[in-house]
């Protein structure tokens, strides 16, 4: 099923052409209308002429989250305020807010996109959404709202938490699609089989779970223990909220290429090769109140260029490695939690939340604790056996990270769960 | 009838934290459940609390409810003879039979019994060893 067949299964070489033709357009009017970006284009010396097809882009400096922050709120906008339809702002944990502001070409951009996204992974206008992100400023709930309202689907706009509430409406109002957080998703599907609910036994079958990484293995785990399918969802505050989902392929998540435009890049901001990860960078090809030019994502992943199975011509990025801001410098090593994850998650003796704590020794070397819940029925009465298997744990994560961590097992159910974005690290280390 | 010389032995995973080994014995008393036996092995950040109960499946819905790691282990008991060089014997009997003890801790209860408590990795086989030599105990701990 295709949402806008014409454009999804394009050919590629016509759909470069494209992005080309909207590329040229996109720097002009930048230029002409964003005070920022011609300030920007000037401190490097381009001229939007220069700028005659994909390969110049490169020439174009990236847009970083600072510059939102510095320029808030209106100073990013290439539109005046009448035209705009929509705020969302983020409130900015580490410093000033950022805001991000939309006309009703952008709106419906966006709801397009989410509603070839939809579509690609299996949602229907049959289905029953419930959508447990957060509603409001926050780009995720209203991002799923709209769409899935555009596909003729059920919403039910619960928002994100109370759980009992989510379990309860899930089972009378035959919800059939779940929208929210992976580890909300883990968290529901333990308070569900607490509290004797089966969710086996309702009409759920699948779920689209983003706005945090989450790895293969958990995505295993959630169609084990649920019976569900699970998909991964895209997308960013500054580009607009959930954008982009894989397809029932599930081997990556189509970019809609005649808006956005992707690269790869190195911590020096060079493309990487084919197939290396490296961080996203988008051009968003069509926005008007707020065109991004080479905005730097600080996701992590893998682009994939080859046609998919599917039948759609669209580039793939494979599923979010880490942020990279995320990343943690262990011993001079780089690690990102989601390795972490990778790794526990094929451990069954384990369960799936943990924690990362960081100490630094008084000889300065770094110290990196990874504490997780011992799996019930891997519990034996011998020290020697949980020795083994925080031993054992320890190898795997050192083969994989290349450096060494102290497993800590602990109790079932006492690490923190998170309703919203997980926050797994605990850095004690004084720099 | 080989259940009568099994000793059902309550283990609890515990994580070396202030107040965890409290909170065990707390749930306990509150049921007024006896702890007959207790023993902690500890390995840097965690610990496995071993003991023995008058009412053993009571003990372990208790914990169970709370929260805790329980399981039931299988171990014998052993009288001990009132002379010196008595676990000795047993030990080289079990060895002797290729049997390796994991554990051992002492148990006393009644008025003047003394029980070793063994937790061996060949159940059935050290029953036949120990019934041998005479020394297994058989009965009901209360
Ligand atoms: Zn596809």
């Amino acid at each position: 099923m295709y949402w806008d067949p014409n454009v999804e299964k394009m050919p590629l070489k016509d759909l470069k052409a494209l992005q080309e033709r909207k590329l040229r357009a996109l720097v002009h009017l930048a230029y002409e209308y964003s005070p920022f970006y011609r300030r920007k284009f000037k401190e490097v010396g381009v001229n939007p002429w220069d700028i005659r097809g994909l390969e110049d882009l490169s020439k174009l400096p990236f847009t970083k989250k600072q510059d939102l922050r510095d320029n808030y709120p209106f100073g990013m906008f290439a539109v005046p305020t009448s035209q705009i339809v929509r705020f969302h702002a983020s409130s900015g944990t580490t410093g000033k807010p950022t805001v991000v502001g939309y006309t009703s070409n952008d709106i419906n951009i966006w709801v397009e996109s989410m509603c070839r996204s939809l579509t690609a992974c299996g949602v229907s206008r049959n289905d029953i959404m419930q959508i447990a992100y957060g509603y409001g400023l926050f780009t995720g709930g209203l991002g799923f709202h709209y769409a899935a309202e555009r596909l003729g689907a059920t919403v039910i706009p619960i928002s994100a938490g109370n759980t009992q509430r989510q379990i309860e409406l899930m089972k009378d109002l035959h919800t059939t699609v779940l929208a929210c957080t992976p580890s909300y998703m883990l968290y529901l599907a333990e308070y569900a089989s607490n509290n004797g609910v089966d969710l086996r036994e309702t009409k759920l079958r699948m779920g689209i779970f983003g706005a945090e990484p989450w790895s293969e293995e958990t995505r295993k785990r959630i169609e084990d223990k649920t019976g569900i399918q699970a998909f991964d969802v895209y997308g960013t505050s500054e580009l607009s909220g959930p954008l982009f989902t894989e397809c029932v392929e599930k081997n990556g998540l189509h970019i809609w290429a005649d808006h956005f435009l992707i690269e790869i890049v190195d911590e020096d901001g060079n493309l990487v090769g084919e197939g290396e990860r490296g961080e996203l960078i988008v051009t968003t090809l069509t926005k008007e109140a707020m065109p991004l030019i080479r905005w730097k994502t600080g996701d992590i992943t893998i682009m994939e260029e080859e046609k998919c199975n599917c039948g759609r011509t669209h580039p793939r990025i494979m599923r979010i490695l880490g942020r990279a801001d995320d990343m943690l410098i262990v011993r001079g090593v780089n690690v990102f939690p989601s390795q972490i994850e990778h790794v526990l998650m094929q451990i069954p003796e384990v369960g799936e939340h943990y924690m990362i704590i960081l100490d630094r020794a008084e000889s300065g070397l770094d110290e990196m604790t990874i504490q997780v819940e011992l799996a019930e029925k891997a519990f034996s009465d011998k020290v020697s056996d949980i020795l083994k298997l925080e031993k054992r744990i320890a190898e795997r994560l050192k083969s994989v990270l290349n450096v060494w961590a102290k497993v800590e097992v602990v109790n079932p159910g006492t690490l923190q769960r998170f309703e919203g974005k997980a926050k797994r690290v605990i850095d004690r280390r004084k720099i | 009838m080989k259940e009568e010389k099994i000793i059902k032995q309550v283990s609890v995973f515990v994580e070396n934290k202030p107040g965890r080994l409290a909170a065990v014995t707390e749930k306990l008393y509150e049921k007024g459940i006896n702890i007959r036996a207790f023993t902690i092995a500890e390995a840097g950040d965690f610990g496995i609390i071993r003991m023995v109960v008058d009412k053993t499946d009571e003990a372990y819905k208790v914990l169970k409810d709370a929260g805790f790691t329980v399981s039931l282990t299988n171990v014998l008991g052993v009288e001990v003879k009132d002379e010196p060089g008595g676990l000795y014997s047993i030990a080289k009997a079990l060895g002797s039979a290729n049997i390796n003890i994991e554990y051992v801790y002492a148990f006393t209860f009644g008025k003047d019994k003394a029980l070793i408590i063994l937790r061996v990795d060949d159940i059935e086989k050290a029953i036949e060893i120990l019934e041998k030599e005479n020394v297994l105990f058989k009965g009901k701990v209360d």
